[in-house]
């Protein structure tokens, strides 16, 4: 079968047992720093003390194989600040573990983890400049998201939202001023790139300091698009307030696969059945998404590494339009789609539905010849290959270490993806392959999209077929839910579907009401584009531009 | 030119090229239909302003500037099936130097007005603002965020908003129609100074925290606000 995934010999993993984790052995394992376990509902969680992260998180790394730190949480309590490290293997991503970290209200100080996981540096200091814990220890704790110059926690419990924001014009001095930060004499030159820039994507901002046409130093500044959505989600009702956000996180459009990850949290929460028709309709809509979101990566890949505007862009821009075309015929909109609902999704396929099916075979029959197209023109083109093989090199340990998950990982040879190895909807029941390159470059990447894409029109063409054989009085598009849905208090739940970008995970946790009490998006792209210095250090400048373009960030993810 | 130095083409009859265009009788290639609606005169009388104005609509140069969600339907405008070149406006020009029109295709949040203000100011005049979707007139999903700026109106004036969240690209072709119409008219949005301009620090009401920060900063230093909830 093809699903089955390569058994990893996994040979003395403390903890492993036929029947899942063993809690027990690996609170054993770290007994020494543990205070306490806590129950989510996705995993036990460990509470230990604020200065034993690094000793706890190493031995839990090294001796019981948690090499995926997928996210850090950090949240205020009445009487407490508390991070919490998300776990996962990379061999098996149903074995998870949290790590609670609990920290003095007066002075929320905490132990970083920067030195086990790489990733947590980032993760760390987003934890600071919204919720307000400071890490020790951590190589370069500052804002990350907000400017420099704020004032305050902004998900911190006691942050006046009214309170006026001021910065003195010398914040924004200027940025081609001299660079002397190599000292006076040094030949080095600073350049911005961004945040208004064609090959950035978005509004991403880069500071390189560049030796000759070398890239001697880089610094990727996020945070131009930060719309708050992990605060307007905490505003918002779980039952119909919060499914409109997700869409807009993974603009590309990402939407349906997105909602995916709230619904599954949602669903795992509050233990709602999803009924099978609707699971296939959902694998069906978000594997669109994800043909009409790699095409996009693909176009504004060649934007990247041909220049504007050009016949490559315009080919992808063509299927996206016949991909988003099939998906407003279902969903009543091009981009945002709004489409699922806790517990389903919100209409069935529109009648007739023989001529929706129609079209969409229509496409996918067209679809081996657009990808032929795609392969002339851009991976078997020789200037092509120039740019992208052997740049951008981003070897597995190191795509690991800093959480990478999604294309840029499997472009790294590593077999990860969370629709085969945590599965969830109709997927497990399909036939279709995961997707790995060898390569490590920037060519791999690129093609582990397009071998997505083909991937996705198999999974498509599976769902049509077993739509169209469904029985009419069996076709249940949403299970009962309560209008208002109120989580009993204090279930935390992590859990993460395959975004288009990668793996995309969602914590909550539920006080009572019908509004989550912390909301908190571990987005894909904020841990991918971690690695560009990785890959870009020590490259030429239009090497890094296609190391970004193959990264596929999407900035409403990176920076939520 | 005489046909004897021309190559005698096959399907023209012993005729040159040029020959069998112009046809039988007076070349009266300078009297267009539109020459005739003029009447005998071959000039157009106008007003320099007018027929200016009028250029301007028809040659747009866009600025290539993407922010959010509403970005990615700008490019499907750009691209294949929409194509805004039709409506003579689908250069997307790299450099803000090089632009006349700026969409605005997306949330403003604090840490990018002031770079958006700046792009904006490095367009040379005569210059036109489309904001594109609810973020640009208001803040739109977001508005209640402690981040998001109500509305890109506070940053820079605007010409035209297209509502939607995103607006379909149908949409965004309809709003640089129209901004054609009135650049024909000669209307623009009047350049105000906005609220995000620089302001003297004496403006805000002195509480703790401003006094916290205007003991930090010199009299004579500018200062910019993130924050207008009190902002009508």
């Amino acid at each position: 079968m093809s699903l089955e995934k390569p058994v990893p010999d996994a040979p003395d993993e403390v903890g492993v047992t036929e029947d899942g984790l063993d809690y027990d052995a690996l609170e054993e394992l770290v007994s020494e720093h543990v205070i306490d376990r806590e129950s989510h509902v996705n995993a036990e969680a460990l509470v230990i003390r604020p200065d034993a992260v690094q000793d706890t998180l190493s031995a839990l790394k090294e001796e019981a194989g948690f090499d995926h730190c997928s996210a850090v949480t950090a949240q205020e309590y009445e009487d407490r600040y508390e991070s919490i490290y998300h776990l996962k293997k990379f061999d098996d991503p149903t074995q998870q573990l949290s790590v609670v970290v609990p920290a003095n209200k007066d002075e929320p100080v905490s132990e970083s983890a920067e030195s086990v996981y790489r990733t947590a540096d980032w993760h760390e200091r987003e934890a600071y400049d919204l919720v307000g814990i400071e890490y020790d220890d951590h190589p370069d704790l500052r804002r990350i998201l907000l400017p420099e110059t704020w004032q305050g926690h902004p998900m911190g419990k006691d942050y006046n939202q009214n309170q006026p924001q001021v910065v003195p014009l010398r914040e924004h001095v200027n940025p081609l001023a001299e660079d002397h930060s190599a000292g006076e004499d040094s030949d080095t030159m600073f350049v911005n790139i961004g945040p208004h820039h064609p090959a950035t994507h978005g509004v991403l901002h880069v500071k390189t300091v560049l030796d000759g046409e070398q890239i001697a130093d880089i610094d990727p500044d996020i945070g131009y698009l930060h719309r708050n959505e992990e605060q307007m989600c905490e505003q918002s009702t779980y039952r119909h307030q919060i499914m409109p956000y997700p869409d807009r996180w993974d603009y590309t459009p990402g939407g349906i696969l997105n909602e995916w990850a709230y619904a599954r949290a949602a669903e795992s929460m509050a233990d709602i059945e999803v009924p099978e028709y609707a699971q296939v309709l959902r694998t069906m809509s978000a594997e669109l998404t994800r043909i009409a979101a790699h095409m996009l990566a693909l176009g504004t890949f060649g934007l990247d590494v041909y220049g504007d505007f050009n016949a490559i862009f315009m080919y992808a821009v063509r299927d996206r339009e016949a991909v988003q075309n099939i998906l407003e015929d279902l969903t009543g909109q091009r981009l945002m789609f709004n489409y699922f609902r806790l517990g389903g999704v919100s209409w069935d396929v529109p009648e007739p539905r023989e001529e929706f099916f129609e079209k969409i075979r229509e496409f996918l029959d067209g679809l081996p010849e657009y990808i032929e197209e795609y392969h002339n023109l851009i991976t078997e083109n020789e200037i092509f290959q120039l740019r992208c093989i052997d740049t951008g090199i981003l070897p597995p340990e190191v795509a690991k270490n800093y959480g990478a998950t999604g294309p840029v990982l499997r472009g790294s040879g590593v077999d990860y993806d969370l629709r085969r190895d945590d599965p969830y909807g109709y997927y497990d029941e399909l036939d279709w392959n995961v997707v790995t390159e060898d390569g490590c470059d920037n060519y791999s990447r690129v093609l582990v999209r397009m071998r997505e894409v083909e991937e996705s029109a198999k999974i498509i063409r599976q769902c049509v077929d077993l739509l169209e054989d469904w029985p009419e009085d069996d076709r249940e598009i949403q299970a009962n839910v309560p209008r208002t849905l109120r989580p009993e208090a204090d279930k935390e739940v992590y859990e993460a579907v395959e975004g288009a970008k990668g793996e995309l995970g969602i914590y909550m946790r539920s006080d009572g009401t019908d509004k989550p009490a912390r909301f908190k998006i571990r987005s894909p792209c904020f841990s991918n584009l971690q690695t560009l210095p990785e890959m870009s250090e020590g490259e030429y400048i239009p090497d890094m531009v296609a190391s970004l373009g193959s990264l596929d960030i999407v900035l409403g993810e990176v920076d939520r | 030119m005489s046909s004897e130095q021309t190559p005698q083409g096959d399907g023209t009859g012993g005729k040159s090229t040029q020959e069998a265009r112009m046809g039988e009788g007076v070349d009266d290639r300078f009297n267009s239909k539109l020459r005739d609606a003029f009447g005998t005169s071959p000039f157009i009388l106008t007003k320099f302003d007018k027929f200016m104005n009028w250029v301007r609509g028809s040659s747009m140069f866009m600025l290539q500037f993407g922010i959010a969600c509403c970005s990615i339907e700008m490019m499907h405008t750009y691209s294949v099936k929409h194509d805004l070149d039709r409506f003579h406006a689908g250069v997307p020009r790299a450099s803000p130097r090089q632009a006349d029109v700026i969409i605005i295709p997306g949330t403003i949040v604090s840490k990018f007005a002031p770079r958006m203000k700046r792009i904006y100011d490095q367009m040379p005049e005569p210059k036109f603002v489309i904001g594109m979707g609810s973020c640009t007139i208001s803040g739109g999903p977001f508005q209640e965020g402690y981040n998001v700026i109500k509305g890109a109106e506070e940053v820079i004036p605007i010409d035209i908003h297209v509502p939607g969240c995103p607006p379909r690209p149908e949409a965004l072709i309809y709003g640089v129609a129209k901004l054609q119409e009135r650049i024909a008219h000669g209307e623009t949005a009047p350049v105000t100074v906005k609220p995000y301009e620089l302001e003297e620090f004496g403006d805000l009401e002195r509480d703790e925290l401003v006094q916290h920060l205007a003991d930090q900063i010199n009299e004579d230093d500018l200062v910019m606000r993130y924050d207008w909830t009190e902002q009508p």
